[in-house]
């Protein structure tokens, strides 16, 4: 079975679907909890957060479009392999950008923006999707995916920050006697709020389908 | 090249900026792979020794790039050879110990997306680590990083027995006991200096 002769879903879903996916009813990260190490680590102010997320945006959009594109072209042993290069060198390009756009973000993502290479939910986007969809399909999914993983990192980031700093996007948000939660900054922080999301999504989730039915949340997650 | 100690280097990188629970690195299989202890050393050492190969083709890659003038290429040669590594690695104990081979599974192909692996090569680099440095670094760093998972391992091991709220159990909270860890290794920060 080769990806290029697999027809689309039965039921194909219309655009707008498809970027629903990813935005919320799979949301990378509280839903399929791809891609955590970014998510956890540049999330404590919220500028970082964003900045990360259209990084990741960037770079899943563009590598979406182009495995779809070649996936008549690629031979399945090494289609890995090729997503790995297509990857690296739009991830080289955004590195190469954002420090042309601005110095200070880039030394405060660090080695974050190279290793976007290896967020899985790229790979998994190119090979679960991109692979076997058409190019406007696969860069719709990676736009919803990409706006997913903002939207979570961005989550993270303004708690982390208004709690941590007690401002967001470097505003003040607090008068200046609040005592800023220093642990939200350190790397436990970023656990404990992530926690703190995903124990809301599942209370949510449970709340919703009624007190019979497990919630699917918190058992689905941590695949890898 | 850097003028830190090997020792201080060492303890930095296994316990001090812990790689899981300091930088965020390699929490995918940190979270994956963590359910049982057996399995959590096994993954442990198969990334240790990636690790170590990693560093040492990293070092010659970057001294080639600079000599070249190609420091944007840098990436993207690093993740090839990773890649490449991991595969002549799996092909080697697949002929030498295939008891060892099926223990390992799917783990061993996995650690090509492993985060970890690539901090280390970009973490020696932009630090500018010798050649000796740079071994120790990625030593420290694969103790530091099955350190971690074992430790995981044993209390989600513990969890399992344990009365928890149905709602709390799965991701959450091993993030919690991930949060948790990550604090108690906080105190290993007057260590060294």
């Amino acid at each position: 079975m080769t990806p290029t002769t697999l027809p689309p879903a039965a039921d194909v879903p219309s655009s707008s679907a498809e970027l629903l996916e990813g935005l919320w009813r799979d949301n990378p990260v509280f839903v399929q909890l791809l891609g955590m190490c970014p998510v956890l680590a540049v999330s404590n102010t919220a500028r970082n957060a964003l900045a990360m997320g259209l990084a990741t945006l960037f770079v899943l959009v563009l590598s979406n479009g182009l495995v779809s594109s070649l996936r008549r072209f690629v031979p399945r042993q090494v289609r890995i392999a090729t997503y790995i290069l297509i990857i690296a060198t739009f991830v080289t390009i955004v590195d190469l950008l954002i420090q042309a756009i601005s110095l200070d973000l880039h030394k405060a993502l660090g080695a974050f923006i190279s290793l976007i290479v290896v967020n899985c939910l790229i790979l998994g986007r190119a090979e679960a999707f991109a692979s076997r969809n058409t190019v406007g399909r696969s860069l719709l999914d990676g736009l919803g995916m990409g706006a997913g993983f903002t939207v979570g990192l961005l989550a993270l980031g303004a708690v982390r920050e208004v709690l941590g700093f007690g401002s967001l996007f470097g505003l003040a948000v607090f008068p200046a006697t609040f005592q800023p939660w220093v642990v939200m900054i350190l790397p436990s922080g970023g656990f404990f709020t992530l926690a703190a999301w995903l124990l809301l999504i599942a209370a949510r989730q449970r709340r919703r389908a009624g007190a019979g039915a497990p919630a699917a949340i918190a058992t689905t997650g941590v695949a890898r | 090249m850097s003028e830190q100690s090997l020792g201080s280097i060492f303890i930095g990188a296994s316990l001090i900026n812990n790689f899981v629970l300091a930088y965020f690195l390699g929490i995918c299989p940190f979270l994956g792979v963590s359910g049982k202890l057996a399995t959590a050393t096994r993954m442990g050492a198969a990334v240790t020794f990636v690790m170590l190969v990693a560093s040492v083709c990293a070092f010659g890659i970057d001294a080639a790039l600079s000599a070249l003038g190609l420091p944007f290429l840098r990436l993207i040669s690093f993740i090839v050879v990773i890649a490449a590594t991991v595969q002549l690695v799996e092909m080697f104990v697949k002929k030498t110990s295939p008891a060892l081979f099926r223990a390992l599974g799917i783990f061993l192909p996995l650690i090509t997306t492993n985060c970890a692996i690539l901090g280390v090569a970009l973490f020696q680099t932009n630090r500018g680590y010798g050649f000796v440095q740079s071994i120790v670094f990625a030593l420290g760093a694969g103790i530091g990083f099955t350190l971690a998972l074992v430790l995981m391992a044993g209390i989600r091991e513990q969890l399992e027995l344990a009365d928890v709220p149905d709602l709390v159990r799965g991701a959450a909270l091993t993030l919690v006991v991930a949060g948790i860890l990550s604090l108690g290794f906080m105190g290993f920060a007057g260590l060294g200096g």
